[in-house]
């Protein structure tokens, strides 16, 4: 039976009704039509999903939407400030970061909440980090490099 | 000049933005189809059962639609017919038996769980050598020994060649299977216009024109009520370019039901959509006192599924083997026999690079062991064999233009400064440490065009490209094509092309693509085709704008179309400052068509159709491996490409696509393997068990270029997006079987796991 349930994303409140089944994802691209976070594999392995929950990566589809009542959720809709893009995309934009495009996302905001917590992050920990999502198109030597770029200037 | 460029690319924005459009995004909200598939990889259908309200489909719902039947006009081969949804009996595991269709996606997911399908299993075959056994129960009765293709070529004198060597070295490769495992898997989204009795699906597929015809074919209607757009699409990798049974379900479902309906596969589904490679080749090369390769004979046999795939069929897999095989090296003896399998296995769809990695890995594998026979260094048996005369005709009647086979060889021995690395290995062995060098050299054949196709005679002859480029009032550029890009930045280095014919910024050219309603009729990207024929389309189509503008101008600026040049946006009368800008012409093609030149038609729209008959891009890979004898674990250590793909248009682009086709082509050395029980249930079946590699298993790939001018394109561009998946396993199995050597190893399938590796290694310990 579909439960109401708050949730703040990007600092937006959304008061949806969904079933208590209902994923983190799933509760974001359907009720509150945020289909920037992608759905690769839906059991946590690709990291497609990640968004920011109380400023930690998670992958949106192992979490049910009633589980973030009143939590601060960001996705990758809220990264840019308006026309302004976020110093993450700007440069996996200009290392070539992104071919299809489909895992980005997940790549922008698990490297985002990664940096805002541990801005100092070496090149292993930054390996390490990223090593948790997949990306099937890059190699991902250029996220790599657009890492290290938006980590010098998010410093 | 942009061509050459670094340009960062269009597509990125709305991507980085969260904006995409892929098909589950434009899916929300609209009834769900979920398919109930089979458990079983053989068994007689006796009854299906389903919960009475439910809305289900099952074959005999469809059986107005024919049967898919993929065919290639040759005696050597013998189709077989795929029904849309499996009928009387299953034929794998996977296969679609019924859908059904919910208000949501959950509810469909519920509703498919109460489907009971009840199934006779029977004994099924999976594996490709017990395919060929005697014994082996057939998969489709018509086909005896199932052998769906059995083709094989010997030139004359091969005989004589072969006996007469001085040196017989054979090898025997396997490759097991792979999923091309697109990070976005399948889907499609069916709305059904009323008033037009049109459908037009959005569907995540690499050949728009291609899968209206199919579905237009198959439902028996014509083309104009259909259309095809393919959104953004998350990767594909071949895998999208077959035609998906449910899909044919899904444009079904719409008009049946006069509503909005959608398809998302979940990565369960995807591991059992199409599969790849499967392949094994047996393979003896002669060589004569010198180390040069004389004749070869091979078997070649692919264990290609149940099922043929459509449009390209289970014949792409051994024909190209059969062609293609021969690589990179001169010799004028061969004889080959090369076969297409059945089994109760998911069909085989091209995966980048379709066969040439394991005929990659084979040849190169095979001059390694000569080398090693002969006591002639690896490098210096591939001199001796390499080609280096252009253009030059391979013992298929393959004509290869220019290239740098041998330069790149040198060029990549120079880069890993082998001699160095050679005294390293020595010191490594000594301590017990196993390092290893494995050279990859290779041809990699791009933008097949008509006369390619034709060679191999399917049904349907891909092969041009079209496109329609319009130059608006304002000035602005719009190319519309037929090619089909999913990730390569097409977008942003057709437009490169384009800037620099009219001498015009990239930024005032729009690319239009993936919509059948907006773009020519064209056959989408794969092969890496798409800068090569989709590229000299837009060159073509932009010279001849070009001229007409040239023609304009001349008139008003009364100047010679010979001394007129195209400058940042205005047409120039040579070493002058006399000029029109261009937009001014526009609007004078249009709005003043009075004044136009006699004879010139009024607007600024052109078409333009390229067809070439196919370029060769060549490369060399270059692994450095540890592998680590306790655990039989390999690190790749440092990954070299010299690669020559002609005139890059975009290098950027061209080194990404260098780094994800090698990140695959590493994945299929060591880490990537389908696995099946004996019963043919699929036991990889997520990406717990499958392993697509991620940056911890990368290395850096170290890129360079060569640049061999070869006017088989117009463009000079040769295609490459396959090449860092061909070349890369046979590098890592050569320096994996270099690394062992004082052990006397040789690693001759793929992926290489620790598994394997280490039971190699027993093995070799216990014989010491
Ligand atoms: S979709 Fe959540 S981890 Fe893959
Ligand atoms: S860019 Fe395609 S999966 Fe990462």
């Amino acid at each position: 039976m579909k439960t109401p349930v708050k949730l703040r994303v990007n600092g937006q409140a959304h008061e949806i009704f969904v079933e208590p089944r209902k994923t983190l994802a799933d509760a974001l691209r359907d009720d509150c039509g945020l289909t920037g976070t992608h759905l690769g594999c839906e059991h946590g392995v690709c990291g497609a999903c990640t968004v920011l929950l109380d400023g930690d990566p998670v992958r949106a589809c192992l979490m049910f939407a009633i589980q973030c009542q009143d939590m601060e959720i960001r996705t990758v809709e809220g990264l840019a400030d308006g026309e302004e893009l976020h110093p993450m995309q700007r440069a996996f934009w200009e290392k070539h970061g992104l071919q299809c495009g489909f895992c980005t996302p997940g790549f922008l905001m698990l490297a985002v909440g990664a940096l805002e917590r541990k801005p100092d992050m070496d090149e292993e920990e930054l390996k390490e980090m990223l090593s948790s999502n997949l990306c099937r198109c890059t190699g991902y030597q250029n996220i790599l490099a657009a890492v290290r770029a938006a980590q010098a200037e998010m410093q | 000049m942009w061509v050459g460029r670094r340009l960062r690319r269009v597509e990125d924005p709305s991507l980085l933005r969260g904006e995409g459009r892929f098909v589950a995004d434009v899916a929300r909200g609209c009834g769900a189809i979920r398919f109930v598939r089979s458990p079983f990889a053989r068994g007689r259908i006796l009854s299906i059962e389903a919960p009475e309200e439910a809305t289900v489909i099952t074959a005999d719902d469809l059986a107005e639609i024919p049967p898919v039947k993929p065919m290639l006009h040759r005696d050597d081969f013998i189709p077989v017919e795929q029904p849309i949804l499996a009928k009387e009996q299953v034929t794998y595991a996977g296969q679609p038996i019924a859908a059904v269709i919910a208000p949501t996606f959950e509810e469909a997911e519920d509703l498919a769980e109460m489907v009971f399908v009840d199934i006779e299993p029977l004994d099924p075959v999976v594996d490709l050598d017990h395919a060929l056994d005697e014994t082996a129960p057939l998969v489709h009765p018509h086909v005896p020994a199932n052998t769906v293709i059995d083709a094989s070529l010997t030139t004359p004198g091969f005989d004589a060649a072969f006996h007469g060597a001085a040196y017989h070295v054979e090898i025997d490769v396997r490759s097991r299977r792979e999923n091309a495992t697109p990070l976005e898997a399948r889907g499609s989204h069916a709305a059904f216009d009323p008033r037009e009795n049109r459908v037009t699906l959005t569907a995540s597929t690499q050949g728009p024109h291609m899968l209206r015809t199919a579905l237009a074919d198959l439902l028996g209607i014509p083309e104009s009520e259909l259309r095809v757009i393919a959104p953004d699409v998350g990767g594909a990798f071949g895998q999208k370019y077959s035609l998906a049974m449910e899909d044919v379900v899904t444009v079904w479902a719409a008009r049946r039901f006069r509503r909005d309906v959608a398809w998302i596969e979940d990565r369960r589904e995807n591991f059992a959509s199409f599969h790849s490679r499967d392949q094994r080749y047996i393979v003896t090369g002669a060589f004569d006192e010198s180390g040069k390769l004389r004749a070869m004979r091979a078997d070649v046999r692919c264990n290609v599924g149940a099922y043929s795939c459509y449009p390209v069929t289970c014949g792409v897999e051994p024909l190209m083997a059969m062609a293609e095989l021969p690589g990179p090296y001169d010799f004028r003896n061969y004889a080959v026999r090369s076969r297409a399998v059945a089994s109760n296995a998911c069909p085989i769809a091209p995966y980048r690079g379709v066969s040439r990695p394991v005929i990659t890995l084979t040849l190169e594998r095979l001059m390694d062991k000569a080398a090693a026979r002969m006591g002639i260094d690896p490098v210096e048996i591939r001199r001796r064999n390499l080609v280096r005369e252009f253009p030059y005709t391979s013992v298929t009647g393959l004509v290869y233009d220019q290239g740098s086979y041998v330069e790149s060889l040198d060029r990549s021995v120079q880069l890993v400064d082998l001699e160095r690395f050679r005294a390293d290995q020595r010191a490594a062995w000594e301590q017990g440490r196993y390092i290893g060098i494995g050279f990859s050299t290779f041809s990699e054949r791009t933008g097949y065009g008509t006369s390619a196709f034709a060679a191999r005679k399917m049904d349907i002859t891909l092969g041009y490209e079209t496109i329609d480029l319009a130059m608006d009032p304002s000035g602005s550029v719009e190319v519309r094509v037929g090619a089909s890009p999913h990730g390569q930045g097409l977008r942003t280095s057709l437009s490169q092309l384009v800037a620099d014919e009219l001498g015009i910024d990239p930024k005032d050219v729009r690319i239009v693509h993936g919509d059948t309603d907006r773009t020519p009729y064209g056959w989408g990207t794969f092969a890496s085709r798409s800068m090569v024929v989709s590229g000299g389309a837009t060159k073509l189509g932009a010279t001849e704008l070009r001229r007409r503008l040239a023609d304009i101008a001349s008139e008003t600026l009364e100047a010679a179309v010979d001394d007129l040049q195209f400058h940042e946006g205005k047409v120039l009368v040579r070493g002058t400052d006399v000029g029109v800008p261009i937009r001014d012409l526009a609007r004078l093609a249009y709005h003043r068509s009075d004044k136009l030149p006699p004879g010139e038609e009024p607007g600024l729209r052109v078409k333009a159709t390229y067809d070439p008959a196919g370029t060769f891009s060549n490369a060399c890979h270059v692994a450095l491996v540890e592998v680590d004898l306790e655990t039989g674990a390999v690190a790749v250590q440092r990954f070299v490409v010299v690669e020559d793909a002609g005139v890059l248009v975009n290098p950027m682009i061209a080194d990404g696509q260098v780094h994800g086709g090698v990140a695959q082509g590493i994945a299929s050395a060591l880490y990537e393997e389908l696995v099946y029980d004996s019963d043919g249930n699929l036991l990889t079946t997520s990406l717990m068990d499958y392993l697509p590699p991620t940056i911890a298993e990368v290395p850096l790939i170290e890129i360079d270029h060569l640049v061999s001018e070869s006017d088989a394109t117009i463009t000079g561009a040769k295609g490459l997006g396959e090449g860092g998946t061909i070349g890369a396993p046979a590098a890592i199995l050569n320096a994996i079987t270099n690394a062992l050597s004082p052990l006397g190893i040789e690693v001759n399938e793929t992926p290489a796991t620790p598994e394997r590796i280490q039971k190699l290694i027993r093995q070799a310990q216990g014989a010491l």
